[in-house]
């Protein structure tokens, strides 16, 4: 029978499957070689060549099949892999195609899958029922770390993650369209072609390699007097040659959001040999339509039997699937056990292939006649009434056992597979997840889309509508509803199987009486029993059934499984299915790979990296970079033999000698013009800004309505209507969204305007008693001395040749001049200057050491000497709040008891008893080390840094009545020791400040 | 002295492929334009075109676009030469305010055949020509940048960013555009 | 990913471009420096956070640059519509805000975590 193409399995029909015979492929399982055509799924291979042991179950270990041909398949879970980077655990046997030189291994067995040391746990049975993991490991709590959690680790979670670095890459697109039809079966095929008619946007996927659904496997219905698979083919050329119609094999829609948003991943490589490494191996779609239409389909239920779980016991419409249309049989000696018209239509299908049937044993005892007619013209034998009460046959099902429904007298059947067929549960998930309301159908036991909260409209059997002529009628409805136009012409179809009756919950031998292993949820291992234990333990919620069996809660989210579930556990609560209620629906519907999540954003792509236009500078001279909200900046410039701490200290001293030359590009700047500027500005600043002249400076202060600070930074005025504000590097976009929020919201009426401008100047600080004395050269049309450009003062003019905004200002305590120019010529001004200042001694300085110069002066850092309870007087600035001011943001909540109260935390120096130890910033304040514990805590410190000018250590804390303990000694608890310290004043530098007026 | 060089953040850079071309654009004038309804008209004038008023419209004259950014916002581009600070600013009717961003931003355009595709990897907008027609603009996102997106042509697009993001922005683009 | 109509660009965009800014109509006062602690906590501290129409600030940050408000069912989020800055608080009407409420509750199910939690108090 396997005769023209024995090399890819014994297992092959001859003349049936869709499959060409001429191309084959190889690939390896458990280490072993087999051939496959190409089409195969991995599924329909193994059972080509007669493998249905493809894995170990999850709790139990017990030995599993495959169970199924889609998506929903919770048992034949496979680690596949091209090389060693390129593996990926838990792939659905019955969705991933077969490619030349595929590894797939089975999971969760060891020492191999046909013996399996685990397996003892299925013997140990009793002590892993429902609760198993809460109610054992409860105590010692000492046993958590050591014992419990190293062993649920281990025995948690299904295959094994990789671990090499992806080497692949993954895209994402978004996009918009008129329609999105999810599902290519015969309703969304039909969908497309009226939509696609209308010349609208239409976008089809299908998770499946190739589109058609139950069509493709359809040997009796017939379309337009064509077989069903044919008229699909045809439908899918038809389709192709539309240029408005998008189709997309192998895209799973997985998630449903707001407003029509449905995102969609493409496997895009996964079933090709050798991939070209420019294709993205998976694409996330993220697709905005003006219509949904969901044509999902409906899965096959499983039975509810003792030992439903052997090797060899599968779906019937699976079956019927690999007879149709990959040409495998999926045993020799078949039994069907039923309470569903459609597993009839697989009996027969494999009859007529050749296969022995030695009965079908339906639940029900009134079957349709034309059904038993037919089985009698085939020779079939059906057993009215009739239940599957046992099987045997350890790595794959040999024998079953065959009671009548409502008797005792038991038959044993030999066998080398059983089908299952308890009905159709319609596929409502996505439909569910966009919030669209189910209602259960008592004639068919399901739950049917009712009310809709989306545009979307629900068609062919995930609708409930089985039958293929009413199926296509409601999707050429819905496609002309949704594109407008003429009524499309009627479809004729002549039916095949019909999907009438049904079972859901346990059947016989799986009774609440039954000591016995019915499964209902394969993947996590659930039993009939283990939902009626819950039950019985008080959980009456179907949500908390489900989190405390874990029924429903594998990576196939109980597709096969929630029904049975829920029958049973609104059996044992005694109350209508209804008024249980189902589980929430989640996304995704099914597993979904990081990979497609994470689209572009990998490696470099990862975040933003912002970067100065003197970056390369930095780079070619050595400097060590820190990262500043999205920033890369120069942290510290290290010679030869020197570690950070050396050349910290270099600079600082060289800076404080000579000159220092530093990048504060980063600043954030906003250009505030209009004639309501200086009214804008004492609203949004502490500070008054009426007297400053232009051309002049100032530090200015920034608090939020509570009146904490903000954000802080020099605001030049450069005309009566213009000013130039600098933010903080981290502050600047939510400094600029306050402004505008009270500038558009409270003050729309001024006339005034916000530009940011942070990066439209590159920002060059020299600095140092030399620094004038550099750059002074390079200066045209401003006159530098101190009596034209006194400090805090800013003039426009030209440097090398270039315009800037030239600003007298110090952050070091030195003589300062802020060298703005226009960012691109950024790079060449530094260069200018410092082939000046170097033989002068000037050094780069980076970050770092900025931080320890400001700290030498007390000034402070938003953001690192502050926290956001901070105060203004707090932070010893409360000299930059206008008193005379009656209105700006942070007036009322400066007024705030707690804000005005005595002692609070204020920012005062610290410096140590032993000058040479450097605090640790975080490090707590304690005034009595002694005391029992918990000691109080005073404060923390903020800044702390070790300062080469004044060969000591510093530090800035805040401190409960810092302001008024001036010379009072604190101490610090350190893990080994306990620090003495005196507070002092936060300005441990040129006290006086003569040294920027230099 | 010699005037100091000017670095353009994206200097020579190239990429094609795949029906997409990224192109860098040389350095241009470029003004971020504020005003009242009473400046509109005069300014407008300055330059040598009408302002748009309708939001996402673009209009060119010549070798200067100016292009709605936002209700009283306007981002105008020019050649180099063509001195629009200067005209701008002798505008004596209605309150405005300009500021110079030619160092600020850069743009880069994409052509091609998949240049939607491409800029569809990141862009969450609708570009089809119906939603976006030719001459439109509109500030948007591409991945986690901002950007301006103006469209040239059908298959051509002007993407104008900050400095500091452009590295990114065509590092995204070039990624996408392998995948379009 | 909401779709949101700004009111200024007037076309109905990506949520990614916008920023949600808060609760809406809730002014400065302008007599700042004199009001009560009070006053100032509501003003300042308390929002009303409820669960169904909801009037809130969004700012299309990266687009135009404008805040709006919005009228929005917090459950469905579906808007009833959005605003300019400056508008005086609209009153929808009922008719508005029947098209925005979540489905009713044809049966239990998607909810039986709410329904035991009820009856278990009982």
């Amino acid at each position: 029978m396997s005769g023209s193409t024995p090399n890819t399995g014994a297992n092959r029909i001859a003349g049936k499957g869709r499959l060409s015979p001429a191309k084959t492929v190889s690939f390896t399982f458990d280490g072993k070689s087999y051939n496959a055509l190409e089409g195969d799924t991995l599924a329909s291979a193994l059972l080509a060549n007669g493998v249905h042991l493809a894995g170990r179950s999850f709790k139990y270990h017990r030995p599993r099949g495959i169970l199924g041909a889609g998506s929903e398949e919770p048992n034949a879970l496979i680690d596949i892999s091209r090389d060693s980077a390129r593996r990926q655990p838990n792939i659905r046997a019955t969705v991933q195609p077969v490619f030349d030189g595929m590894i797939a291994k089975s999971q969760n067995r060891f020492p191999s899958l046909s013996f399996d040391v685990g397996a003892i746990n299925d013997g140990m049975g009793r002590f892993f029922s429902a609760g198993f993991y809460y109610k054992t490991f409860m105590w010692p709590q000492k046993a958590w770390d050591s014992v419990y959690e190293p062993f649920i680790r281990k025995a948690a979670g299904l295959g094994e993650s990789p671990d090499e670095a992806d080497p692949d890459h993954y895209a994402n697109r978004f996009a918009h369209c008129d329609v999105l039809i999810v599902g290519a079966g015969a309703a969304g095929l039909q969908a497309a072609l009226v939509a696609g008619k209308s010349g609208k946007q239409v976008i089809i996927c299908d998770e499946q390699e190739e589109m058609g659904g139950a069509l493709l496997s359809d040997a009796t219905s017939k379309i337009d007097g064509k077989p069903a698979a044919e008229w699909a083919d045809d439908a899918k050329a038809k389709l192709a040659q539309m240029d408005n119609v998008t189709v997309l094999p192998r895209t799973t829609a997985f998630g449903y959001y707001n407003h029509n948003m449905v995102t969609l991943t493409e496997l895009v490589t996964e079933h090709i040999a050798n991939p070209d490494p420019d294709l993205p191996r998976e694409r996330c779609w993220q697709v905005r339509a003006n219509k949904v239409v969901l044509a999902t389909g409906a899965i096959e239920r499983h039975i509810v039997f003792p030992d439903n779980d052997r090797p060899g016991i599968m779906m019937a419409s699976a079956a019927q699937t690999y007879l149709n249309r990959y040409g495998v049989a999926v045993g020799r000696n078949v039994a069907v056990y039923t309470s569903c018209d459609s597993a009839y239509s697989v009996a027969f299908d494999l009859k007529r292939a050749g296969i022995e049937i030695p009965a079908i044993i339906d639940m029900r005892e009134t079957i349709d006649q034309a059904l038993l007619s037919e089985a009698e013209e085939l020779g079939i034998r059906v057993l009215k009434g009739f239940a599957v009460v046992g099987t045997k046959g350890r790595l794959r099902v040999k024998e079953i056992a065959v009671q009548p429904v409502n008797g005792e007298n038991v038959e044993h059947f030999a066998i080398d597979c059983l089908l299952m067929g308890g009905g159709w549960t319609p596929s409502v998930h996505l439909f569910s997840q966009s919030r669209g309301r189910v209602k259960f159908d008592d004639e068919t036991g399901t739950f049917l889309p009712d009310i809709y909260t989306e545009d979307c409209i629900s068609i062919g059997s995930c609708n409930g509508t089985h039958d293929l002529s009413s199926a296509m009628a409601e999707a050429s409805a819905a496609a002309k509803d949704a594109v407008g136009g003429k009524a499309p012409k009627a479809v004729k179809v002549a039916d095949g199987p019909r999907m009438s009756g049904f079972h859901i919950g346990s059947a016989k031998g799986a009774g609440p009486e039954d000591f016995t292993k019915a499964f209902i949820d394969y993947q996590n291992d659930v039993t009939a029993k283990d939902v009626r234990l819950a039950v019985r333990e008080g959980f009456h919620s179907i949500e908390h059934v489900k989190r405390y069996t874990t029924t429903g809660m594998a990576s196939d989210q109980g597709k096969m499984s929630n029904m049975h579930g829920l029958a049973i556990a609104a059996e044992a609560l005694d109350k209508p299915i209804p008024e249980v209620g189902l589980t929430t629906f989640r996304s995704p519907y099914t597993p979904v790979t990081f990979g497609t999540l994470v689209g572009h954003n990998k490696g470099e792509l990862f975040d933003v990296t912002r970067k100065t236009p003197m970056h390369d500078w930095h780079v070619e001279n050595g400097a060590d970079f820190e990262d500043v909200g999205n920033w890369k900046r120069a942290w510290y410039y290290p010679q030869a033999g020197e570690d950070m701490h050396a050349a910290v200290n270099r600079e600082c001293k060289a800076t404080r000698e000579a000159a220092g030359i530093f990048d504060a590009s980063t600043l954030g700047k906003i250009e505030v013009v209009g004639p309501d500027a200086v009214k804008f500005m004492n609203m949004m600043y502490t500070n008054p800004w009426d007297k400053l002249g232009v051309g002049r400076l100032r530090y200015g202060i920034m608090c939020r309505e509570d009146g904490f600070i903000y954000d802080d930074g020099v605001v030049a005025r450069l005309a009566e209507d213009r000013f130039h504000v600098t933010t903080t590097t981290g502050g600047a976009p939510r400094v600029l969204n306050m402004m505008e929020d009270y500038l558009q919201t409270e003050f729309p009426e001024w006339k005034v305007w916000l530009t940011s401008t942070s990066e439209q100047w590159a920002v060059i600080a020299v600095q140092g008693p030399k620094a004038r004395e550099i750059i002074e050269p390079l200066v045209e049309g401003i006159d530098l001395s101190n009596e034209a450009l006194s400090h805090m003062s800013v003039s426009e003019g030209k440097i090398c040749g270039v315009p800037t905004r030239l600003m007298r200002m110090s952050f070091t305590g030195e003589t300062g001049f802020e060298i703005n120019v226009p960012a691109d010529y950024g790079r060449k001004v530094w260069e200018a200057i410092y082939e000046l200042g170097k033989p002068l001694g000037m050094t780069p300085y980076g970050t770092e050491a900025m931080h320890v110069l400001r700290a030498e002066k007390g000034y402070i850092i938003v953001g690192q000497d502050t926290d956001g309870t901070v105060t203004p007087h707090d932070a010893n600035v409360g000299w930059a709040i206008g008193k005379k001011k009656t209105d700006f943001v942070g007036i009322k909540g400066l007024q705030r008891p707690d804000l005005v109260a005595e002692g609070r935390r204020q920012l005062v120096g610290l410096k140590t008893m032993d000058p040479k130890i450097v605090l640790e910033e975080g490090a707590q304040v304690v005034d009595d080390p002694n005391h029992a514990i918990p000691i109080p805590m005073i404060g923390f410190v903020t800044s702390s840094y070790w300062s080469e000018c004044l060969d000591k250590s510093i530090a800035m804390v805040l401190i409960e009545n810092g302001h008024n303990r001036l010379g009072e000694t604190v101490h610090i608890p350190m893990p080994d020791e306990i620090i003495k310290a005196e507070i002092c004043s936060p300005v441990f530098y040129d006290p006086e400040g003569g040294r920027t007026n230099g | 002295m010699a005037n100091a060089e000017r670095i353009h953040p994206l200097d020579a850079r190239v990429f094609g492929g795949n029906g997409v071309v990224l192109n860098p654009v040389e350095a241009r004038e470029r003004i971020s334009l504020r005003a009242d309804d009473k400046a509109i008209a005069g300014l407008g004038k300055a330059i040598g075109l009408t302002l748009p008023k309708k939001p996402g419209k673009t209009i060119s004259k010549g070798e200067v676009s100016a292009l709605w950014i936002g209700p009283d916002e306007w981002l105008i581009i020019a050649a180099e030469g063509s001195d629009v600070e200067t005209k701008l600013n002798k505008v004596k009717t209605g309150l405005y305010s300009v500021v110079a961003v030619n160092h600020r931003n850069t743009a880069i355009v994409v052509s091609g055949i998949n240049a939607v595709n491409a800029l569809n990897g990141g862009c969450p907008r609708d570009l089809s020509l119906e939603a976006f027609p030719v001459g439109d603009c509109s500030r948007t996102i591409i991945g986690k940048a901002e950007v301006v997106l103006w469209r040239l042509a059908e298959d051509s697009f002007h993407v104008e960013c900050w400095r500091s993001f452009s590295d990114y922005v065509w590092k995204y683009l070039s990624d996408s555009a392998k995948s379009a | 990913m909401l779709l949101i109509h700004c009111p200024y660009c007037e076309k109905d965009l990506p949520e990614t471009e916008f920023h949600g800014e808060g609760e809406a109509h809730i002014d400065r006062p302008t007599n700042m420096a004199d009001i009560s602690d009070a006053e100032f906590e509501k003003f300042f501290f308390i929002r009303e956070n409820h669960k169904g129409i909801v009037f809130e600030r969004w700012r299309h940050l990266h687009g135009c640059g404008r805040f709006f408000n919005a009228v929005r069912h917090s459950v469905s989020d579906k808007f009833i519509m959005t605003y300019k800055a400056g508008v005086k608080k609209p009153k929808p009407t009922k008719k508005d805000i029947e098209a925005v409420l979540p489905p009713a509750k044809s049966t239990p199910a998607n909810e039986p975590i709410y329904a035991d939690a009820v009856k278990g108090k009982k």
